[in-house]
């Protein structure tokens, strides 16, 4: 673990002290960062708050980069696992492209991350697979509340209940799915269960009392 | 839900689960039948929904490791290890030889008795008593080795993050090799009273197909997809935990229908066999447990890693914040995605066939649901 962080922080600078005011604001993030966190005062110096990716150069990235341009705004890897950051209008394009061209044609899952500080609220994350080059590759999207990203069942049957599970544990509503309905929860369920806001002891009251007879469901 | 075509005459729908016994679990099936045929299905799933993911981001990267067990509950050892590869992913370490090999040991032993409880049941519910009968007195066996190793047969909780939770007890290696001496005759046994058998042919040949294409389309792994005549198993293509070490084969048919799942499981459990023979032949010496600070603590960053599961491929996608707690946990469950292949496996067929089909399917409801 401490092998790892050594690197990154290592590299961080280097960057950075090109421009002057940047490492003090730096150093200075990190002090109001830690003292919340009783652990961190014996710690080592802190890891980049971001995760420390590095441009993922292969053929394959820079053949995307080439077809859709603007579309792709991120192709990197991390601990060997590649990605690409796809801009929301183009994901499915991107993910047809590489089922179609690219020999992608295992859709492995679809899930979402919730960073509720952010503008872009999810993070959309389809995990790609491919039989013929026994490679893995992440799409990620990032999309605000309310948008409604296209379906991905007209490229892959499987995101039929992949998308319903991420309709029913976030809230995101995919444009076009055949049968978006809740899938784990019951229907009439009020509330995204993943959402950060979404207590770990909270339920919708009311359906429980109503369907199950009992006061409360803890 | 039903549509309005629900109501033609010659139309029926009928509600199986989710108290039913060949559903293994609490599943509910709306079947749209017309006399026998199947006309479509409805999958009613979430009925043991518990929120593992949302527990995850409550709990440290070592207090979560617990509860994966509780997903896939006859293969316990299999959640662990998927999740504990993740989260050494993260941390960029490596468990240690030692743990590499007893890994292997345990997910294999893990993985005879999953098939086992499938054979048994799936057995029993097409109306063959008897070898469910053998499969559970063999399960077990299987199931002693994981209470002397740690003392639980079911939720091991065998595999820490980093290595193993305890060291292997004194005749750990007898014990192994002494069931897999024993299991192998036992698998001929099974295959006697079936492979050949009249009314276990008629009632799985030809059922529930599904090709090697709908299988990547659908998503669908491990034995449904290698029936189908995919060469593709992720200890193979993807090897973690050492698997590159041994020798063993992927078995695999062509036609994808339930009897061909049925040959392709059988086989698994005598490579199953093999693997773990030439694992307790060389279990290395050395520490159990990499090194992982008493805090787990992984930097910012994410990673999905998979497994080959007795049921498919089973996936960890874990995001890091760089605190205690992990940012989010999503597990990609193989039931999960298999189940939804069975409207078209049994569309157009016979409705006593959906029994054979879910049976073959393997689906643990706890890890559809999760």
């Amino acid at each position: 673990m401490a092998d790892e962080q050594k690197p990154g922080g290592s590299e961080a600078p280097g960057p950075q002290g090109a421009s002057a005011p940047k490492p003090p604001a730096a150093a200075a993030d990190a002090a109001k960062a830690a003292p919340p966190k009783p652990a961190a005062a014996h710690a080592p110096p802190k890891p980049p708050a971001t995760m420390a990716a590095v441009p993922w150069d292969s053929d394959l990235a820079r053949e995307l980069k080439d077809r859709f341009g603007g579309g792709i705004t991120e192709a990197s890897t991390y601990l060997g696992q590649n990605f690409v950051v796809a801009k929301r209008e183009a994901a499915i394009a991107v993910i047809e492209h590489l089922k179609l061209e690219a020999d992608f044609d295992y859709l492995v899952d679809i899930t979402a991350v919730d960073w509720p500080k952010r503008a872009d609220r999810f993070d959309l994350v389809y995990i790609l697979y491919s039989f013929a080059r026994n490679e893995r590759l992440r799409v990620k999207v990032s999309i605000p509340e309310g948008y409604r990203p296209e379906t991905a069942v007209g490229v892959h049957l499987t995101a039929n209940w992949l998308e319903r599970e991420v309709f029913d544990m976030f809230g995101i509503e995919f444009d076009g799915h055949p049968d978006l309905r809740r899938i784990l929860l019951p229907e009439e369920w009020q509330g995204y269960p993943l959402r950060k806001d979404y207590g770990i002891l909270q339920q919708d009251q009311r359906w429980v009392q109503e369907n199950l007879g009992i006061e409360s469901g803890q | 839900m039903p549509d309005a075509t629900f109501l033609d005459s010659t139309e029926l729908v009928l509600n199986m689960g989710p108290q039913h016994p060949s559903t293994h679990g609490v599943l509910r099936v709306i079947l749209k039948l017309d006399g026998e045929k199947v006309l479509g299905t409805d999958c009613v799933i979430g009925y043991l929904h518990r929120g593992v993911e949302k527990i995850a981001e409550n709990r440290t990267y070592a207090q979560f490791n617990p509860y994966v067990d509780r997903m896939d509950y006859v293969a316990a050892v299999s959640n662990g290890l998927g999740y504990c590869l993740a989260v050494e992913k993260l941390l960029n370490v490596e468990a240690p030889p030692r743990a590499q090999a007893v890994r292997v040991i345990l997910t294999e032993l893990n993985r005879i008795a999953s098939h086992l409880l499938w054979l048994g049941t799936h057995a029993l519910d097409i109306g063959a008593i008897t070898p469910v009968f053998y499969c559970l007195r063999e399960r077990e066996e299987a199931l002693k080795i994981f209470e002397n190793y740690c003392g639980a047969r079911l939720t091991t909780h065998a595999f820490r993050i980093g290595g193993l939770q305890y060291e292997t007890y004194d005749g750990f290696e007898r014990e192994v090799l002494a069931f897999c001496d024993m299991f192998l005759p036992r698998v001929d046994e099974y295959e006697e009273l079936l492979t050949n058998n009249r009314i276990w042919v008629g009632r799985l040949k030809g059922v529930g197909v599904l090709s090697a294409e709908e299988c990547k389309e659908f998503g669908v792994t491990g034995p449904v997809l290698r029936a189908a005549g995919v060469k593709w198993d992720l200890r193979k293509a993807q090897p973690y935990s050492g698997y590159e070490k041994y020798d063993f084969e992927i078995p695999t048919c062509e036609t994808g229908d339930t009897y061909d799942r049925y040959v392709v499981r059988m086989q698994e459990m005598r490579q199953a066999v093999r693997i773990m023979q030439q694992a307790v032949a060389a279990i290395p010496e050395g520490p159990i447990m990499g090194k992982v600070g008493k805090v787990i603590k992984p930097p910012v960053g994410e990673a999905y890693v998979s497994i080959e599961a007795p049921k498919g491929e089973l996936g960890y996608y874990v995001v890091s914040d760089g605190s205690t707690q992990p940012y989010r946990v999503r597990v990609r469950p193989p039931s999960f995605v298999n189940l939804q292949a069975l409207d078209r496996m049994v569309r157009g067929g016979l409705v006593a066939d959906v029994v054979a089909v879910i049976g073959t399917l393997d689906i643990v409801l706890g890890e559809v649901d999760r």
